[in-house]
């Protein structure tokens, strides 16, 4: 496999910043596939595409799918087994 | 004073008549991709369609170069609303690779090497509407625009002509694929501008 022109995670702030109303820079995200556990911020995200692709930087598999259109928003975690948040203590 | 009155145009048209709605034309040709390109060797290209039975039909990359070649100019049209006419591809029509193939399906899934997939009715692959291409423009498919062959279903927005296509499942029942499970228009026609769910 050749690596195609990627950004980092950072780049799904503003995206995902529409659907949560967490900061999402500073979550975790578990890959389905292999397990591995990133930082939202340190997934590959392939941008020059339908939608946004966010890929594990392990394994490669899709973690992430974001489908914006002018009035809805698709949003695909089922290669995600969890996103943890750093929240304030209770 | 005069006042202009444009009157009732329906949906917002492109400036060019040969283009369908909400699209623009590019003298490019982008290069859009879910994901890493994968690099497939000739030498173990193959290309499989498999029926609701089971049934698996299988080419090599000689054998599938052996068979008819078709050289189709025809004109692409991105959901991301690009497009770009007059493009020139060769390789072989699906109505060669399907035929003599026995089914039942009113589906196809194309699968791709990679993780991608996209669904379409199989009737959208016969009767010179779709092509196995392996050259654009008379040189190779590149990598990057889904060589060594992609899927070519010209009349479809363009996420519907696989990349790197290895096969084609037919089945009975619509399964969606990889754009089509996250929003996009199951069928995508550029012309009722399909692009996604309930348009």
């Amino acid at each position: 496999m050749t690596a195609l022109p990627y950004v980092d995670g950072n780049m799904l702030d503003g995206p995902l910043g529409e659907v949560f109303a967490v900061d999402l820079s500073t979550a975790t995200g578990r890959c389905a596939h292999c397990g591995t556990a990133s930082p939202v911020a340190g997934l590959r995200v392939y941008s020059h595409a339908p939608g946004l692709v966010a890929r594990c930087p392990v394994c490669t598999e899709v973690i992430l799918r974001l489908v914006r259109a002018p009035d809805r928003v698709w949003l695909d975690l089922r290669g995600a087994t969890f996103l943890q948040f750093p929240m304030p203590p209770e | 004073m005069g006042i202009v009155t444009p009157g009732f145009q329906g949906r917002p048209r492109s400036g060019a008549p040969n283009l369908p709605p909400g699209q623009y034309l590019t003298p490019d040709f982008p290069v859009l991709s879910a994901g890493p390109t994968p690099k497939v060797p000739r030498e173990t290209w193959e290309f499989v369609i498999s029926t609701e039975t089971g049934m698996e039909y299988r080419w090599s990359w000689d054998e599938m170069m052996a068979l008819p070649q078709e050289t189709p100019t025809v004109d692409i049209h991105c959901v991301t609303r690009w497009s770009k006419l007059g493009t020139t591809w060769q390789g072989v029509s699906l109505d060669a690779l399907l035929d003599g193939i026995d089914t039942a399906a009113d589906y196809a899934l194309a699968h791709s090497y990679g993780d991608y997939s996209t669904n379409l009715p199989l009737d959208d692959l016969r009767d010179g509407q779709a092509w196995l291409v392996h050259t654009y423009d008379g040189d190779d498919l590149p990598a990057e625009h889904g060589g060594p062959a992609r899927l070519l279903v010209p009349h479809l927005y363009f996420w519907k002509s696989a990349k790197w296509v290895r096969g084609i499942r037919l089945m009975v029942e619509d399964n969606p694929g990889f754009w089509e499970t996250a929003g996009y228009h199951d069928y995508g026609d550029p012309w009722r501008e399909q692009r996604y769910q309930g348009d």
